[in-house]
């Protein structure tokens, strides 16, 4: 170095004018470290909004997460019970977790300080040890940012003005395409597969779909429902009520996807070729089973399956009981279900049509020559209006009424017609009334977000010009000379909720309002018929309400007889309760005949 | 009568003058290295492999570990890779965004060479200032992406979250706060007769070599060629911003040192451009589901000029929900083995972690 370098020796000292300046740094803990709002620190979890799908779990790379069970937490439907724990010698703070909770319960904080000497100390859950961290919530589950596709691939469907001038199929299903973009918005929490039930597996049979596997999606499907493309059309699909995504967004359009991948095999033989199922030697057992409605088809499949002799007696000349009765055309065409019977009658299931139990064959008969019983007779009876003058001619059941129609008779509507109720069926009986070209009221007793149908065909009958009256209780069925409706009066009413219950309609007086209509169809609920049964049996069956007490093998108090469907005690009244009623018969009824070996 | 005798000396891993977990063993007479051997594998990870077993978003979180000086430039590599496999567009908002986030990077990642260089030399000051500016960007990254280091902001679509509201000015604002301090770096290292004699004529990287010894970045800017992604193959929104790649002639520590002094300079004014031309609209094309997210089969080579010089990411998809190959060709290889091995010979011992800080060397880059 040069001894007459001196610029380069004397600048650096200026550096020195810098002495005294404030430093950058903060003496914590003095002062306050000045943390921005997105920072990344801690998680709070919000355990009332978190349902436990365990998507957090999931995409965490350094399985940080677990799901633990929590004292306060019990769980339920759409609820797992668990809640995450974060391991914070593993977390990296990447917040995935975050971008991926579909509930927006799971967000980050400003905390960030933690001394500990005890390793098991770094396990948090939050919300739980950090409920004061909720007001330091920083780095947030947007909607915006979220990961999570919260809108559902629409369904095309037909022009409202087209679908009442006939029965054509309304919803035109998904093609390949919308089918696979809507299988890859399911999360796989399976919270879905809680709620059905039968516990179809649901996200292994969506993963499928996504992955363009159509077949393996449907021999999935095939392993614990026999009705796919029923369930595909019209099931009530309380799984879709417990998405994890519909918390913030629209569930996954499970019931399409399933519909979509059932329509993929369109004949008997396709479906044989591509479910394969394992069929079990003959074992000689017996069984018979009453009506070929959705409970003993399926228990009817199932058995034979496992080798068992089935026979199923069915009073109608078509299977499929409520279904292919019950239920128009438009939402479920006939095909639709004789292909599945097609294809289980090729599977050994065999099958007596128009024959009635108690008449045709004895039901005695039958308990004799066989080694177990299934009961699915459904629930036949309509209850009556129960008002003055509903004798009439011209007022009938929505039963009957869909009946006549699905089975091809013709039922005169006239101008007007007056359906009553809030289900399904009462929707149905409208929107049916209206392509046959009548005008339609449907008078329901309660508000329309009330309503137990499905929101769906609450609004498929809106669109389509059935004119909905919530609040109106029918009086009287107003009749003419020759005894034939004339019109309906009914009575406003006001919803009263009493003591925190569901509110109650309480008519207003003087509100009475008279319809003139040619045609009244009530749908305000079934019973069942037992006349089949002879009165020894029938005696020692118990029952509670008019439906028969089963075990969770779907056994009845005679241990020979199991019973399913909508005549059970047990879950609802409907086609997937009554397939799970079947595919639990089949394992109650294999468990009792293999132990006798 | 002095008598040299051949020694071997162990430099690392833990040294203070390594720049992350290697080791050169140099074999040394007297004060003059005669060889040089690098030695790597003390923070092993496999990468490469584990990304293989994470799904396409997964990954992030690992990418931003290939070299902590610099965590953005891969994010942006590989999301780049991925965009160009699933045909992704990204919008303009987005584009913007990543480059000011890659020159914050940039910024970020030289002031804290800034410390290493001159500390290397003995001149601590420096770096306590340096690392304490660095800090400024640091907020500016935790305001945005809600981390200080490890951002994982940059991602296939575009970026994770808009502006915050506010960042603007802030940025505007440390922007000129740097500007103004680069004359106090300059004082205390460009002007410094201790800086100077070190740094001339040490380490040099011969021009005639550079590109077959496969030297980027500002160690092939110093030897006088000009070679920067970020002008050969714009990507992002650098074809429409107006900026010099500085170069100088010489190869050695000086001329790196140089290099980089006058890149925070053009990084600043790259920031301002796009902060002033920033389009509004969408920033972030949304990905499909992570859960079910497949990227269709085929391969990808994408490279950007990272903080230390060209990289490149070749992923390979097999059309499933997980990379089936990803490689990454990163700065550090070439610099931190062969061209380190090749300019120590004849060096001094004092000299060994004053080249190794010139060159920019991440160790986990190597052994990926």
């Amino acid at each position: 170095m040069s001894i007459l370098d001196l610029k380069g020796l004397l600048v650096p000292i200026g550096a020195l004018k810098q002495m005294g300046k404030h430093p950058h740094t903060i003496n914590f803990p003095d002062e306050e470290k000045n943390i921005s709002d997105r920072y990344r620190g801690f998680h709070h979890n919000s355990l009332e909004d978190c349902i436990g799908c365990g998507n957090c779990s999931t995409i965490c790379m350094n399985e940080a997460i677990d799901m633990v069970a929590l004292a306060e937490i019990e769980g339920g439907k759409g609820d797992s019970g668990l809640r995450p724990r974060v391991d914070y010698g593993r977390c990296c703070y990447c917040a995935l977790c975050v971008d991926v909770c579909p509930t927006g319960s799971l967000n980050m904080t400003k905390d960030f300080i933690q001394v500990t000497n005890n390793p098991y100390e770094f396990l948090l859950t939050p919300g739980k040890d950090n409920p004061e961290a909720k007001e330091k919530v920083s780095f947030k589950a947007d909607l915006e940012a979220s990961l999570n596709i919260f809108d559902r691939v629409p369904m095309r469907e037909l022009d409202p003005g087209e679908r009442v001038k006939s029965f054509a199929e309304v919803l035109l299903g998904y093609n390949e395409e919308e089918a696979r973009r809507e299988a890859n918005r399911c999360i796989s929490c399976g919270l879905c597969t809680e709620a059905c039930p039968v516990h179809m597996h649901i996200p292994e049979y969506i993963n499928a779909i996504a992955q363009g596997k159509d077949d393996e999606a449907l021999k999935i499907i095939y392993d614990n429902n026999d009705l796919p493309e029923v369930c595909g059309k019209v099931c009530t699909r309380r799984c879709e009520d417990v998405c994890a995504i519909q918390v913030r967004g629209e569930a996954v359009a499970i019931r399409w996807l399933k519909g979509y991948v059932t329509e993929t095999a369109d004949n008997a033989d396709l479906i044989k070729q591509i479910v394969t199922p394992e069929i079990r030697e003959p074992n000689h057992y017996k069984v018979g089973i009453v009506g070929a409605g959705p409970a003993g088809l399926t228990a009817g499949y199932y058995l034979s399956l496992r080798g068992y002799d089935v026979t199923i007696y069915e009073s109608h000349k078509d299977p499929g009981g409520m279904v292919m009765y019950g239920i128009p055309k438009y939402r479920l065409p006939y095909d639709s279900i004789q292909k599945q019977v097609d294809y289980m009658v090729k599977m050994g299931v065999k099958i007596h049509y128009n024959t009635r139990v108690g008449k045709d064959i004895s039901f005695q008969e039958i308990y004799d020559n066989s080694d177990a019983v299934f009961l699915g007779v459904g629930l036949q009876d309509a209850w009556n209006l129960g008002i003055e003058g509903d004798d009439a001619d011209g007022v009938m059941s929505a039963i009957d009424f869909l009946g006549k129609i699905n089975s091809g008779e013709t039922v005169e509507v006239g101008k007007k017609l007056i359906s009553v109720g809030g289900g399904n069926v009462s929707i149905d009986a409208s929107r049916v009334g209206r392509r046959l070209g009548a005008e339609v009221d449907q008078l329901y007793r309660r508000r329309i977000k009330d309503m137990p149908a499905d929101w769906e065909e609450i609004e498929g009958a809106e669109d389509e010009g059935v004119h909905l009256i919530p609040q109106a209780i029918p009086t009287r069925v107003i009749k003419d000379k020759k005894g034939k409706v004339k019109g309906i009066e009914y009575v406003k009413a006001e919803m009263i909720s009493e003591g925190g219950g569901r509110p109650r309609p309480v008519p207003i007086e003087g509100s009475e309002t008279i319809i003139d209509c040619d045609i009244i169809i009530a749908a305000i609920g079934q019973k069942a018929d037992y006349s089949l049964l002879p009165e020894d049996i029938a005696d020692k069956l118990k029952m509670e309400r008019g439906k028969i007490l089963v075990n969770d093998n779907r056994q009845t108090s005679i241990s020979k007889i199991f019973a399913g469907g909508d005549a059970v005690k047990y879950g609802n009244v409907d086609a997937i309760s009554a397939i799970a009623d079947g595919y639990y018969a089949t394992l109650g009824i294999d468990k009792m005949l293999m132990k006798k070996e | 009568m002095i008598r040299e005798q051949e020694t071997t000396l162990y430099l690392g891993p833990q040294h203070p003058g390594i720049t992350g977990n290697m080791m050169v063993k140099l074999k040394v007479k007297g004060d003059t290295v005669i060889k040089a051997e690098t030695h790597v594998g003390y923070l092993h990870r496999a990468f490469e492999k584990l990304i293989e077993n994470r799904n396409w978003l997964q990954s992030f979180t690992l990418l931003c570990r290939f070299c902590v000086p610099e965590p953005d430039p891969m994010e942006l590599t590989y999301a780049r890779a991925v965009e160009q496999l699933e045909g992704r567009e990204v919008p303009e908002r987005a584009k913007y965004i990543r480059t000011i986030v890659s020159e914050l990077a940039r910024i970020q990642s030289f002031l804290l060479w800034y410390g290493g260089q001159s500390g290397s030399s003995g001149l601590y000051t420096l770096g306590q200032w340096s690392v304490g500016d660095r800090n400024y960007i640091l907020d500016l990254f935790e305001d945005l992406t809600g981390a200080r280091i490890y951002h994982m902001y940059m991602w296939p679509g575009g970026v994770r979250r808009d502006l915050p509201e506010g960042w603007i000015d802030k940025a505007y604002k440390t922007m000129d706060y740097l500007e103004k301090r680069l004359t106090d770096y300059n004082q205390l290292l460009f002007d410094n007769a201790i800086f100077q004699k070190r740094a001339q004529g040490v380490g040099i990287i011969p021009k005639d070599k550079a590109i077959e010894w496969g030297v980027v970045g500002a160690p092939l800017r110093g030897t006088g060629i000009k070679h920067d992604v970020r002008i050969d193959e714009p990507y992002e929104a650098y074809d429409q911003l107006k900026f010099v790649v500085p170069t100088y002639e010489g190869g050695d520590v000086w001329a790196r040192a140089l290099v980089r002094r006058d890149e925070i300079k053009q990084s600043i004014s790259i920031i301002r451009q796009a902060l002033d031309k920033l389009p509004g609209g969408s920033y972030y094309n949304r990905i499909p589901n992570p859960m079910k997210w497949t990227v269709p089969a085929g391969e990808a080579w994408v490279k950007t000029e990272s903080v230390r010089g060209e990289i490149g990411f070749y992923v390979v998809s097999d059309g499933s929900n997980k990379p089936r190959r990803v490689h990454l060709k990163g700065a550090a290889y070439a610099h931190g083995v062969s061209v380190l091995e090749k300019i120590l010979p004849g060096q001094n011992i004092a000299d060994v972690s004053f080249i190794l800080n010139s060159l920019g060397v991440c160790p986990p880059e190597i052994e990926r």
